[in-house]
């Protein structure tokens, strides 16, 4: 019975080796490619590094200015995420627990933010953050991050404070709590693993965000990772394995933190998707 | 920390206590009032941010695009419907379009099957599918722009991996010029799209198989179905509702294209590879015909709005309904 289900997996096996290989080789090319010279890179395009050399990646480690990119993303990441959960969390509380006439018309509106793309706003969003002086600003970009990311996380974090039975609320009124001491002192500790979730996606969206910093960001001191990426291509363009090696360096990150938080961000997106 | 928040540091009308029930009425009335006060002043920072930088700017881009305008200043050269009528006798508008309905049909018939193909095979227990479903997964995690340029390096014609790995087994023929060639550069983009986000799709399946009760499929096997009906007849009809959320977070992704395009090939060669938010980009951002480009945004935005209604009203109407019982019924 074993070995015969064992030989009927072969061929599932097969098709997952083959899909693997297909999304593991780009990966593993470029990592081998950034341990290359571009003299050896074009000698040698697929086999491994003869020498390794270690060069373009102490390079650019070396050099402040990458440096300086994952400082501005993660600056920009971490406030995008504390304003858009914080302003999330007020907005859901009132979602979830209060009785008020238009609730339903106010839920609606926020909802519609999903099904509409970031890029139909861009244009007169960029005049008005021209106006407001706010171009190559951090503010500029982070302020426009959490508006958008508003809609998905107000309907999960409103899902998840829907289940948290009415006894808790009476229960905390008895005690003396006003609305915002149970939202704060009740809810907010029992929603820590929402919270953990929508804080996960609010990092990972703000993290890979490119359209709006492009837009923002004219001058090179606030440029983010993906701005970083495209402008360090176009300035070594004939330097393959340069460029190779500074990709590499800019998806550890992002994969480091899929590593940690996967769980968190495969839950947030199927939520947010399933309702949505 | 907390105990700045002590009921008795409480201030604001919002936030003080019920009064007292004195005059049954207009006590009443006025804890209602209070009530409602409470639930807008938590609403308020989320519905000023909102409104501000997320409403009014697609208003106004509405507002813009009867106009004929450079971005300075407000608008005042009334242009009527020019614009449109301009947008649709625009060549690259028109291949805009086209090259959006190649996406999505693309998208439905083969990258959302194969989603799917591999989110039914990994839900079985395989040696190893923890580790494939990781890595499946993983590029939806990168930036777009980080995924362009690898795929750009990858696709370079005749010194990239793909030419390379092609010549390796004796299939030179079928390399080219990838991203450089008008008839190739949107089946290449396609398949860097597929690369990036069927991982994604492949874990909406598979979080919506394993809400599908064994117990179904195990009485369709007693009752002697085989694997493709048991797939077609039980599984398919449970995973309905999630395939439906994700042919649609397919089409609205496949309609607002920017980052990818922008960063492989801004568009080219000669706009073959052009999306609607890319000649948006063009219009808008580097020859100052800000009326026309909010044109164009228009037109997206319309796009959406017409999908996403009649998407709801004839497609996702009874997920919400089913969805609704099912929560009350599992009490969660």
């Amino acid at each position: 019975m074993n070995t015969r289900r064992k030989t009927r997996n072969l061929p599932l096996h097969l098709v997952l080796v083959v899909v693997g290989a297909l999304m593991a080789v780009p990966l593993l090319y470029a990592v081998l490619s950034g341990f290359k010279s571009t003299d050896q890179l074009s000698r040698n395009p697929i086999g491994l590094p003869a020498p390794w050399n270690p060069g373009n990646y102490t390079g650019i480690l070396g050099s402040g200015d990458f440096w300086r990119l994952v400082g501005n993303s993660t600056l920009i990441a971490v406030a995008t995420t504390v304003l858009v959960v914080v302003l999330s969390a007020l907005a859901a509380f009132s979602f979830a627990r209060f009785a008020f006439r238009g609730r339903e018309v106010l839920f609606t509106v926020f909802t519609m933010g999903l099904m509409f793309p970031f890029a139909v706003a861009a244009l007169p969003l960029f005049l008005l953050l021209r106006s407001l002086g706010l171009l190559d600003n951090p503010l500029g970009v982070v302020l426009p991050q959490a508006a958008f990311g508003l809609p998905m996380t107000i309907i999960i974090l409103r899902g998840f404070f829907r289940q948290i039975p009415g006894e808790l609320e009476e229960a905390a009124t008895l005690d003396g709590c006003g609305p915002f001491g149970f939202f704060w002192r009740v809810l907010l500790p029992m929603a820590r693993p929402a919270l953990g979730t929508v804080s996960v996606l609010a990092v990972v969206t703000s993290w890979n965000n490119f359209f709006l910093p492009l837009l923002v960001f004219t001058d090179s001191t606030w440029w983010t990772l993906p701005i970083g990426v495209q402008q360090f291509q176009g300035q070594y363009a004939a330097d393959y394995a340069r460029v190779f090696a500074y990709l590499v360096l800019a998806m550890v990150p992002a994969l480091a933190f899929y590593g940690v938080a996967e769980r968190q961000l495969v839950g947030g997106l199927t939520a947010g998707a399933t309702k949505g | 920390m907390t105990s700045t928040f002590l009921p008795g540091g409480r201030t604001g009308p919002d936030l003080a206590p019920p009064p007292p029930p004195a005059s049954r009425g207009r006590g009443r009335r006025r804890r209602r009032t209070l009530n409602l006060l409470t639930a807008v002043g938590f609403q308020l920072p989320a519905l000023v941010l909102f409104i501000g930088l997320v409403l009014l700017p697609m208003l106004f881009a509405l507002y813009a695009s009867f106009f004929r305008w450079g971005g300075f200043g407000m608008p005042s050269d009334l242009a009527g419907a020019d614009n449109f009528t301009r947008l649709f006798q625009d060549p690259v508008f028109l291949g805009d379009l086209g090259r959006c309905l190649f996406l999505v049909v693309l998208s439905l018939a083969l990258q959302l099957p194969f989603a799917l193909a591999m989110a039914v095979l990994l839900n079985q227990r395989l040696r190893g599918r923890a580790v494939y479903r990781m890595l499946f997964f993983a590029p939806y995690v990168l930036s777009e722009a980080i995924t362009g340029v690898l795929f750009s390096m990858v696709f370079a014609p005749g010194d990239g991996l793909a030419d390379h790995v092609l010549g390796a087994v004796g299939l030179d023929g079928l390399g080219g010029e990838w991203f450089a060639d008008p008839s190739t550069v949107m089946a290449t983009l396609f398949l860097v799209m597929t690369w990036k986000y069927f991982g994604f799709h492949m874990m909406l399946y598979l979080a919506g198989l394993q809400s599908v009760p064994p117990e179904l499929t195990e009485a369709a096997l007693i009752d002697g179905a085989g694997p493709w009906q048991r797939f077609r007849n039980v599984t398919l009809p449970l995973l309905a509702p999630t395939l439906r959320i994700s042919v649609f977070l397919s089409v609205i992704g496949s309609v607002q294209l920017f980052d990818l395009v922008w960063v492989v090939t801004q568009g080219g060669p000669d706009h073959h590879s052009e999306t609607l938010a890319v000649t948006m980009f063009q219009y808008g951002f580097k020859r100052y015909q800000v009326g026309y480009a909010s044109a164009i945004s228009v037109v997206m935005f319309g796009i959406c709005l017409v999908f996403s209604l009649a998407y709801q009203r004839f497609v996702l109407r009874r997920d919400l309904e089913g969805a609704t019982t099912t929560m009350r019924g599992d009490g969660t």
